[in-house]
């Protein structure tokens, strides 16, 4: 029974890293790339990680690998905010089918601080 | 067919596959922060097939060392967006 679940934890796992993987080959953009790192590449690694953690069955094992998870759960967004926005910075473009770029103008060139719309403050002004 | 059988001869070989692909973003990437994202993959990847060989060696200690790999994942990707955005703003 036991073999069955770490069979399918970590069949699945594996299933999302390709996926994410044969993403970052053909997505056209790097904030394209990135949301598709985010979110498989976390999901798939937490998956194979809970497979080991069935496998072991022991206090010690399964509490690194719930830090472990945690961890990954964590940080991982804030990474992909953090390249993201240090690459808007440097003026990588996005795809040219890109409908709609809602920072554009927003940011201070100078400070790197974002800049409130003129109509949204006159709105709450009132 | 043993659970180690269907790791060793399924499991890992599509996951080398994926870090095949990884690699393939590595050198091409246009720009720098396509392959600070690739790399950052990489290590995730690692984690997962450090994990798949703690199951197959009966090793729970390997665990440990996917630990350290997601910390200094996260430290790279930190300390290589604070750089890339240092430059930006210095030229």
């Amino acid at each position: 029974m036991n073999d069955i679940i770490i069979i399918v934890l970590s069949t699945l796992g594996t299933l999302l890293i390709f996926l994410a993987a044969v993403g970052i080959v053909k997505m056209p953009d790097l904030y394209l790339r990135i949301s598709v790192t985010t979110k498989a590449v976390t999901l798939g690694v937490g998956l194979i990680l809970a497979s080991s953690a069935v496998y072991f069955n022991e206090a010690g094992v399964v509490s690194r690998v719930i830090a472990i998870i945690l961890f990954i759960f964590l940080t991982a967004p804030i990474g992909a905010h953090m390249i993201g926005r240090a690459s808007y910075f440097r003026g990588i473009g996005l795809w040219k089918k890109s409908v709609i770029d809602d920072l554009k103008g927003m940011y201070e060139k100078s400070t790197h601080t974002l800049k409130s719309d003129d109509k949204e403050d006159e709105i709450f002004d009132q | 067919m043993t659970l180690q059988d269907y790791l060793y001869y399924f499991i890992l070989p599509v996951l080398t596959l994926s870090v095949i692909l990884l690699f393939i973003r590595f050198v091409k990437g246009p720009s720098i922060s396509d392959r600070v994202v690739s790399l950052d993959l990489h290590i995730t990847t690692g984690i997962g097939i450090i994990s798949i060989y703690s199951i197959i060696n009966d090793q729970p200690t390997f665990l440990d060392i996917a630990m350290i790999l997601a910390l200094i994942a996260f430290l790279g990707t930190i300390a290589f967006s604070y750089y890339i955005e240092k430059k930006e703003k210095n030229e």
